[in-house]
């Protein structure tokens, strides 16, 4: 992660006289923050004031608080650095819960700061009052409450400090209203220091040289590798670790683009809608070596029958996700760059010494898987569009330098399985909250952050709706984004569930947006409506057309209303709660891996 | 399940209860007794937690612990290489006819008497959870009018501190 930056011109006025609000954005400033997104209410208030006029940071004003915080979210992801939402009091602070308990599965830097009632108040159920660190207990990796001013900079230095280190998350840092417009005086403080907070351990060496040598040694190994490893910016080593033991490799839903998709090693994803040369690897396997990837429920399926005969070695920089799922045999604390660095030189000790894994049969077996059960798709019929063909145009046509972005559901997964990633941070997707609504601010704040690539938002129309709201902020703040709304008239995965376990009774998952001739809402209108420019795909022929008209317009955000096949679905397909042997490739259809065994 | 004794240092904040109690809380663990008060630093407070939970889930909970940036240090005591007590204050019936029974029951646990009425006395006793079982058992028949207990506390055998190696790793 990139450290904090230290301001010079904040630390050349030690102790100066100042307000707490302008304590605050000075603290910003030190710490080296460019841009906010955020909304004012009566509690923040004071703190707006001087940042109106602060020379570096940047507010963008959002329209729902969610959007400030998922906007926070991309940026980060996409830069690397912290992102910062701002809210007031009581609702204000209360939106951004969604985020930020987002922020927190999905391990991503950023700080909220949110306004408090002034502290005499606070307990008494005043005016937009909520108890917003208490809420944001479980959710957040640390929180404040500040009713001191003197304590703002030392705050802002720490959170900024905890969101960015060791496993990333969101800090909160509630600022009570009298504290922001109390005088006290501003000093940067040159350093951080927490008792209780040392993130960063240097991996074991013994536990690398077991790893590695269990890597040579093993016959059936596979690379399990997790958003980990984007976070700790080690996508090279990566490469060289994958290129120098010759494993097979799966990247999880939070780890596209951490390996190029077009790596002759890589398999794919793993888990519920993985490729099913990537999840029977890792079923089969007699090794399994995990980086910065945690044996969520959505990749091992049911836990007590995943990958029966791996030997664990399980590489975390949080040392709590070590043996919580699945025991680790070889338990390797440390950063993925790290890790990953020093298993490196370990196997290539190991490579010296004349050991090394003779994968011969394992590749023969794995190709096999690949070529049998590539990913595809059914055609739907004739003259409607594929949802899985518009995605991957999009990708095709706009290419890997693109940033794809995309809300939850279908629409996610066909996003994940359609589009090759070649480059990491170029994928950002609400993973373990599973957010809908998290594409279009999320996309905005990448944007924001990288303002020089193309940054398209995959998003359903169900997810559309929840946040779409953030396109005026897009049109007003010129945050050129584009949008493929993969509509097909419904909450597409629970309508694909209730396909598979509910008898096709589709309960309250019909959304009207293009089924049955009704348009509620009409989203080229609604494109129009904000200043977009809204276009419509209903036919396969046009499909590529659309994708370049909205590639060509680049000064104001683009909205394309993809009608496609609703009864389309995702495959393959583990069931919740199933094991990972039972995957199907397509429905009803299951590997025959008596054959292949 | 078995009860593990944690001692856990952390930093004098408002708040840190609330942290603490939430994470056994929300991850499922089941505090079987809990103790807070200060140590020989001031800005250290101590708390001691007794938990029932396999070898496997104390594992997570040490570690969940050790991720609250306001936590320091986290020590298991053994039984065996620790003290440990409980203090009790309990108030038994105790008229007349049943006093003398009572208090000869009092002087055989080494308890005290810190209270007494016509018809009752208050009991303070203190010592690990075996003694304080035990006791308990033997003063029933009198009839227990009221009984408050406290969480236990426990301090490792020996000459040296866990907080000052705590603190001088910080």
């Amino acid at each position: 992660m990139s450290g904090h930056r230290h301001g010079q011109e904040a630390s050349a006025h030690p102790g100066e006289r100042v307000t707490g609000a302008q304590s605050l954005v000075r603290s910003l400033e030190s710490a080296g923050v460019d841009v906010v997104f955020g909304i004012p209410g009566g509690a923040i208030l004071p703190l707006y004031d001087p940042l109106m006029d602060s020379p570096t940071v940047r507010h963008i004003l959002v329209r729902h608080e969610q959007g400030a915080g998922h906007a926070a979210e991309g940026y980060a992801t996409a830069t690397g650095r912290v992102g910062v939402c701002i809210a007031t009091s009581g609702p204000g602070a209360t939106n951004l819960v969604t985020p930020i308990a987002d922020a927190y599965m999905d391990s991503v830097p950023m700080v909220a700061i949110t306004g408090q009632v002034s502290s005499a108040s606070i307990g008494t159920d005043a005016f937009q009052e909520a108890d917003i660190s208490g809420i944001t207990l479980p959710i957040t990796k640390h929180n404040y409450l500040v009713t001191d001013p003197l304590d703002i900079p030392r705050t802002i230095a720490e959170a900024f400090h905890i969101a960015g280190t060791g496993r990333p998350g969101p800090v909160l840092v509630d600022v009570a209203k009298d504290a922001l417009q109390a005088m006290t005086s501003f000093t940067w403080p040159d350093r951080v220091e927490l008792q209780g907070y040392r993130p960063v351990s240097r991996p074991h060496g013994k536990q690398i040289r077991e790893a590695a040598r269990l890597l040579v040694e093993s016959r059936r190994p596979v690379l399990y590798v997790g958003g980990g490893v984007l976070k700790a910016r080690a996508s090279a080593e990566l490469r060289r670790l994958v290129d120098l033991t010759g494993a097979p490799v799966v990247t999880t839903l939070m780890a596209r683009g951490a390996l190029p998709d077009s790596h002759p090693q890589h398999l794919g994803m793993p888990g519920m809608h993985g490729t099913v040369a990537a999840v029977t690897a890792l079923q089969k396997a007699d090794l399994i070596v995990s980086l910065g990837a945690r044996f969520d429920d959505r990749v091992t399926g049911k836990l007590s029958s995943f990958a029966p005969g791996a030997t664990i070695v399980h590489a975390d920089i949080d040392p709590a996700e070590i043996s919580k799922n699945r025991t680790a045999d070889v338990p390797i604390v440390g950063d993925a760059k790290d890790v990953i660095t020093e298993l490196i030189i370990a196997v290539q000790a190991e490579h010296a010494a004349g050991h090394r894994a003779d994968l011969t049969g394992w590749w023969t077996q794995l190709d096999s898987w690949r070529t049998t059960y590539s990913l595809g798709y059914l055609e739907p019929p004739a003259g409607e569009v594929a949802p899985q063909a518009v995605i991957q145009r999009i990708g095709q046509l706009s290419g890997p330098e693109s940033i794809y972005v995309a809300g939850v559901g279908q629409h996610q997964m066909w996003a994940s399985q359609f589009i090759r990633y070649e480059q990491p941070n170029t994928w950002i997707n609400s993973g373990g909250a599973g957010t809908m609504g998290f594409a279009v601010p999320a996309a905005m704040g990448a944007k924001v952050g990288m303002p020089d690539r193309t940054v398209w938002a995959i998003d359903g129309d169900g997810c559309f709706q929840m946040t779409n709201q953030e396109l005026a902020t897009c049109v007003i703040n010129d945050i050129p984004i584009k949008v493929a709304i993969i509509n097909n008239s419904s909450l597409g995965m629970v309508r694909q569930w209730q396909t598979l376990f509910y008898n096709e009774r589709y309960s309250n998952t019909d959304l009207h947006t293009s089924a049955g001739g009704r348009r509620i809402p009409d989203f080229v209108k609604l494109a129009e409506a904000y200043g977009c420019v809204g276009l419509r795909c209903e036919s396969p022929k046009d499909v590529d057309d659309t994708i370049e008209k909205a590639m060509s317009i680049n000064d104001v955000p683009v909205v394309v209303d993809f009608v496609v096949h609703r009864d389309a679905m995702v495959w393959p397909m583990v069931a919740a709660g199933v094991s990972n042997d039972d995957i199907q490739f397509a429905r009803g259809v299951s590997p025959a891996w008596d054959r292949e065994d | 399940m078995s009860k593990h004794t944690l001692s856990v240092l952390v930093e004098n904040r408002p708040g840190i209860l609330a942290r603490v109690a939430g994470l056994f809380a929300r991850r499922g663990f089941n505090i079987h007794s809990l103790a807070v008060g200060p140590t020989e630093h001031p800005d250290v407070s101590r708390m001691t937690v007794v938990v029932d939970v396999d070898e496997l889930p104390l594992e997570q909970v040490t570690k969940q612990l050790n991720k609250l940036v306001n936590v320091i240090k986290i020590v298991e005591l053994e039984n065996h290489a620790s003290v440990q007590r409980e203090l009790l204050l309990v108030k038994l019936r105790a008229d007349l006819q049943s006093r003398s029974n009572v208090l000869e029951t009092v002087r055989l646990f080494h308890a005290k008497v810190v209270d007494v009425a016509p018809d009752a006395v208050t009991v303070e006793v203190t010592g690990n959870p075996d003694k304080l079982d035990a006791f308990l058992k033997v003063v029933e028949p009198f009839g227990i009018r009221e009984l408050v207990q406290s969480g236990l506390v426990a301090v490792s055998r020996g000459s040296r501190s866990i907080t000052d190696r705590a603190l001088r790793s910080a």
